[in-house]
């Protein structure tokens, strides 16, 4: 049993120095052999193998990871969480895991830091604002929070925005969900992983997949950097790394996996207390707890798996923000870096069984899929545990590719690309 | 970030060039003909790969024509860049 964290457990070990805080996982080695393999130690992985876990009592399953679990985009991404997208099939995947978000510490007994504080989508032109009050409506008649703002209700909003109609791109308005707002990545990779294992599931670090060993159109195991592991089951979850394990089974997926920047600045006193994302000019800005202001920037129009990315996309996105918000013109930015995400034709995600027995797949989330992950762990797990789909991602399978039922959200997921 | 020799114009910075995705990808002869699985598999399913990848690229800000280049998209290194209809060198 692992101990619980609370106030009292804080203070106890604070009289140790912090010295003998338990292990928050262990580190095995791998099995011979597991029930099932989830491939890729992200957010999404781990929530995966926790519902399987704890919904479908399989418990003999492992996570393999090539680096350290949430290394990847769930530990490089801007925390947006919100459930704000057009389509029916899109409003019932987002706004599920909006609703695990809602309870997910106090149901890992670990703070994710989810934090409520809204999320605005700013109208910069006449076809931004009768897209932004379509998706409101749309949004409304699926029960999820959804409200239009004049110009004047966004600059009450959020003071720091330069309403100024003179601006190359001024505001015209924007969307609010309430609802919406962001966590703390890590945390969420940590208490998923934490809960994961201490009902049995192995998490592997520092464990790559090399290969996948099939049998005719049945899977038969994984040749990984710490040797072969039989299973009949594999969940891949590895992002940017999709297509690269499809191959290994002589699949092809309709992905292209493309670099996505983020930056932070140094911290500063609390100025902004929402997120504020603007699609058309390309800038979306929050401010982390300690006080770093957080700045998505959007993709790069290649193929690449270098997790760097181009600086003219960072300099363009900081344009942008510097119009919007003067106030920020002399403050300094840290930190840059890169993550590779898989995008998706339709910009919606894949979760689905595949034309090989035991294969499964999670990905296509592109450069939106953070806010997902406790919805895709959970129905992920029920589509491997049943081999069938939740009525939830029935509609995000992988033939819709073949019989053209797309799921368009390139409107609602707010990165140029 | 890393400089693209466009064929027509010379050594330029990739700012300038779009990306046109996976190169060879050749348009059915006969549409009609196609079933289901054909069409999904010309328009929307990639190769993606990591590794050296043949791609098209566009000029866009220059001198607006296409291309095709060999580049190893795990380190954005290009191998070779080579005209369109031409074959795609052995790497
Ligand atoms: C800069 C940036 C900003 C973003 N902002 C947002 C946002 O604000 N809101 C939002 O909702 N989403 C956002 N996203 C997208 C979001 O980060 C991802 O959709 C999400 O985190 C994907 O989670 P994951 O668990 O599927 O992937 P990852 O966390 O990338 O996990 C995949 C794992 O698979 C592992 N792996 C790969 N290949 C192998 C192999 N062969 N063997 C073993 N393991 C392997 C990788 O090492 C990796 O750890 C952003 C992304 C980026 C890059
Ligand atoms: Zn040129």
């Amino acid at each position: 049993m692992k101990n619980k964290y609370s106030i009292f457990s804080l203070i106890k070990n604070a009289f140790s120095n912090h010295e003998n805080w338990q292990r928050a996982w262990r580190d095995p080695e791998p099995k011979k052999e597991y029930d099932a393999v989830i491939v890729g130690g992200g957010g999404h992985g781990l929530a995966t193998a926790y519902y399987l876990a704890k919904k479908h009592n399989l418990t003999n399953i492992a996570v393999v990871e090539k680096g350290w679990i949430g290394g990847g985009n769930t530990g490089r991404n801007t925390t947006i969480i919100r459930s704000n997208y057009l389509w029916d099939a899109s409003a019932g995947l987002y706004d599920h895991a909006l609703k695990i978000w809602e309870g997910l510490s106090q149901e890992l007994n670990y703070n994710v830091m989810f934090s409520q504080r809204g999320v605005m989508n700013l109208a910069h032109n006449l076809q931004d604002v009768r897209d932004l009050k379509r998706r409101t409506h749309a949004n409304r008649l699926n029960g999820i929070d959804a409200v239009w703002l004049e110009t004047d209700e966004v600059k009450k909003f959020c003071p720091i925005i330069n309403t100024s109609q003179d601006i190359r791109y001024p505001v015209l308005g924007g969307t609010l969900q309430k609802r919406a707002g962001t966590a703390r990545h890590d945390a969420v990779a940590w208490g998923y992983a934490r809960g994961a294992d201490e009902m049995g599931v192995d998490i592997i670090q520092n464990c790559e997949v090399k290969g996948i060993k099939r049998n005719g159109d049945a899977v038969e195991g994984l040749e990984t950097t710490k040797g072969f592991i039989k299973t009949k089951k594999v969940g891949v979850v590895a992002a940017g790394h999709s297509s690269v394990i499809a191959n290994m089974a002589g699949l092809k997926l309709p992905l292209e996996s493309k670099p996505l920047q983020a930056l932070v600045s140094e911290p500063v006193k609390p100025i902004i207390d929402t997120v504020v994302m603007s699609n058309a000019v390309h800038a979306y800005v929050s401010q982390s707890d300690k006080g770093e202001l957080v700045i998505g920037a959007g993709t790069d129009s290649y193929v690449s798996y270098t997790q760097k990315g181009s600086f003219n996309i960072v300099e363009e996105t900081l344009k942008a923000i510097l119009e919007l918000y003067p106030i920020f013109s002399r403050m300094k930015m840290l930190r840059q870096w890169g993550g590779i995400v898989d995008i998706c034709p339709d910009a919606s995600p894949i979760i689905s069984k595949t034309s090989i027995k035991g294969l499964y797949f999670n990905c296509g989330w592109g450069t939106g899929g953070f806010k997902a992950t406790p919805g895709s762990g959970d129905l992920f797990a029920h589509t491997i545990a049943n081999d069938e789909p939740h009525k939830l991602n029935a509609a995000f399978n992988i033939n819709r590719f073949v019989s053209g039922d797309l799921v368009d959200e390139h409107g609602a997921a707010a990165v140029a690309h | 970030m890393f400089l693209i020799s466009c064929p027509y114009c010379g050594e330029r910075d990739q700012s300038e060039f779009v990306s046109g995705g996976e190169a060879h990808i050749a348009r059915p002869k006969q549409p009609t003909e196609l079933n289901d699985d054909q069409w999904a598999e010309y328009l929307f399913m990639r190769k993606n790969i990591k590794g050296i990848q043949f791609e098209r690229w566009n000029h866009v800000h220059g001198c607006r024509k296409w291309f095709n280049v060999a580049r190893d998209t795990s380190n954005d290194k290009i191998e070779k860049i080579y005209k369109m209809g031409e074959q795609p060198p052995k790497i």
